[in-house]
């Protein structure tokens, strides 16, 4: 439906660029972007007055159980590479700290959906096939008592379907098996797993950066821009906590119209050259060293070791030393080789991988404090602080560092009565309180 | 540096009695998000290229002979 309309007002589409910089003018405000072509490597300059940033998910930050680098929950041509541009332009970025972490099912690393089976009977269950949460809708508390249950003697973790009717099951599998990951029904296939016979064994994600599912974007205000002029965000990339598809929607239309007025009334910066020879030197290098390291290679332990030291619970002395060994990558960024095109747009990746990893343990340290559940769960920290930290942790490029500071949290538009503020914190269901809950219904 | 080249087994299959590349098809190339797909052009027909496959199945679903299947990547089967 968006392709037919793109075509019908005839905007230019080219889908095999990867963009690596924003083009900044004097003023700090957007002139354009750079790209190359992943097929042909041509460098391309694309001066503009306004740039809308829907790069989607930093998706290729931790490494899935499995090993396989493209495994990923979120899809993995989104490797983070909005969220670098974003940075490298000054843009504030914010809730870096607060990760993507999802309940998938375990291996194949998509979603068990057990919010899309829950109106049809499906829940998430533990080994017994018992609920242990009241909702399960995607949040950090629900990942915290998801987490709880996996590393207990309740554990694993399962997608809970086997008590259904066989229509209603059928429905499931339509549902699931034809919508977002639809392999899905072939990697149940291949497990020899009925949702008829067996609950679908669920397991943890890998940490990301997505704030349709979080809180971890950049900086847009309600209007859809960012704090570099001319710069907008929208989707999974724009700090729009929670956002989803509709949200990525609603605020890619926002950006749009917001974008369009900028436009009006600005005119065209100049053209930096040197913005853009550094660019394109930083680019091809990976082509012209004759040897080196390989992309894949680095890709993969730098995100091992943001799994090793990143993945909550988050320690502060381990999240140090990931920073040390991140810098160890950096200096390996200088090396990475690239024979073709294609490698070279995966060595480019890794750049922004690397920036996205330096960023989220950096708004982690910041944040003296543990929120959002098992999203940031300092275990030397682990009280939440809502004198000290009930602000938004942003995080931006001054000077050519990462610098973290604190914005404060504007007000509720709606009042909301007390016991929904605490609702988030009673995700667990409490068993002696069921117990005399039924009870009362007896008497 | 030296470097060594590791097989790994694939989970885009193509079927090349099927594939109509050498007429000019280039439909699993062009929808494939992670570029991932590339045709021989000695041979002409589809083949993957480089092991990095979201198992999303565009490339299956929109050929037009049926010549692609998309299995779960081994480490995750």
């Amino acid at each position: 439906m968006l392709y037919r309309r793109l075509k019908r007002v005839r905007v230019d589409i080219t889908n095999r660029l990867v963009a690596t910089r924003l083009l900044t003018a004097a003023d700090g405000s957007i002139a354009g972007a750079m790209a190359f072509d992943c097929r042909t490597a041509d460098f391309h300059v694309i001066r503009a007055k306004t740039v809308i940033l829907a790069t989607g998910a930093a998706g290729r930050l931790g490494l899935p159980a499995s090993g396989y680098l493209f495994g990923t929950y979120e899809n993995p041509t989104n490797a983070g590479d909005g969220y670098s541009m974003a940075y490298h332009a000054g843009a504030e970025l914010s809730g870096i700290e607060c990760f993507q972490i999802n309940p998938l099912i375990k291996d194949y690393n998509g979603p068990a959906c057990a919010y899309v089976t829950g109106p049809l009977g499906g829940y998430t269950a533990n080994n017994k096939g018992e609920r242990f949460i009241e909702c399960d809708y995607w949040s950090g508390q629900m990942m915290m008592e998801f987490y709880r249950e996996l590393e207990g003697g309740n554990g694993p973790v399962f997608l809970k379907l086997n008590h259904l009717a066989e229509e209603t099951i059928g429905t499931i599998e339509n549902i699931l098996h034809t919508n977002e990951r639809p392999s899905r029904g072939r990697f149940h296939e291949g497990r020899g797993t009925d949702y008829r016979q067996q609950m679908v064994e669920m397991h943890i994600s890998e940490i990301g950066l997505c704030s349709g599912h979080s809180a971890s974007g950049v900086w847009v205000n309600e209007h859809a821009e960012t704090t570099v002029p001319g710069l907008y965000a929208a989707g999974d990339l724009a700090c729009v906590p929670h956002n989803y598809m509709l949200g990525a929607f609603v605020y890619g239309k926002i950006a749009g119209e917001s974008a369009a007025a900028y436009c009006a009334n600005t005119e065209l910066a100049e053209l930096d050259e040197a913005q853009v020879e550094r660019e394109r030197a930083r680019v091809w290098a990976p082509l012209s060293r004759p040897d080196g390291l390989p992309p894949a290679q680095v890709e993969y332990k730098l995100r091992r070791l943001v799994n090793d030291y990143l993945q909550p619970p988050k320690v502060t002395r381990k999240m140090e030393i990931g920073l040390a060994r991140f810098a160890d990558i950096r200096a390996d960024l200088e090396h990475l080789f690239a024979r073709d095109p294609h490698e070279l747009m995966r060595a480019l990746e890794v750049h922004a991988i690397h920036d996205c990893a330096e960023m989220a343990a950096r708004a982690s340290l910041f944040r003296t404090e543990s929120r959002w559940g098992l999203y940031h769960h300092r275990v030397d920290h682990p009280e939440t602080n809502d004198e000290d930290w009930f602000v938004h942790v942003q995080l931006k490029k001054v000077d050519g560092e990462m610098q973290c500071f604190k914005r404060p949290i504007e007000p509720y538009i709606i009042d909301l009565n007390e016991h929904e503020k605490t609702a988030y914190q009673k995700m667990r269901i409490v068993k002696a309180e069921s117990a005399q809950i039924q009870a009362q219904i007896k008497e | 540096m030296p470097i060594a080249f590791t097989p790994t087994s694939l989970p885009v299959r193509i079927n090349e009695e099927l594939c109509i590349a050498n007429k000019g098809c280039t439909v699993c190339v062009d929808v494939c998000p992670l570029d991932v797909l590339a045709i021989d052009f000695d041979k002409g027909k589809a083949y993957m290229k480089f092991d990095e496959c979201w198992y999303c199945m565009p490339c299956e679903k929109d050929c037009p002979t049926g010549a692609v299947t998309v299995d779960i990547p081994y480490l995750l089967r």
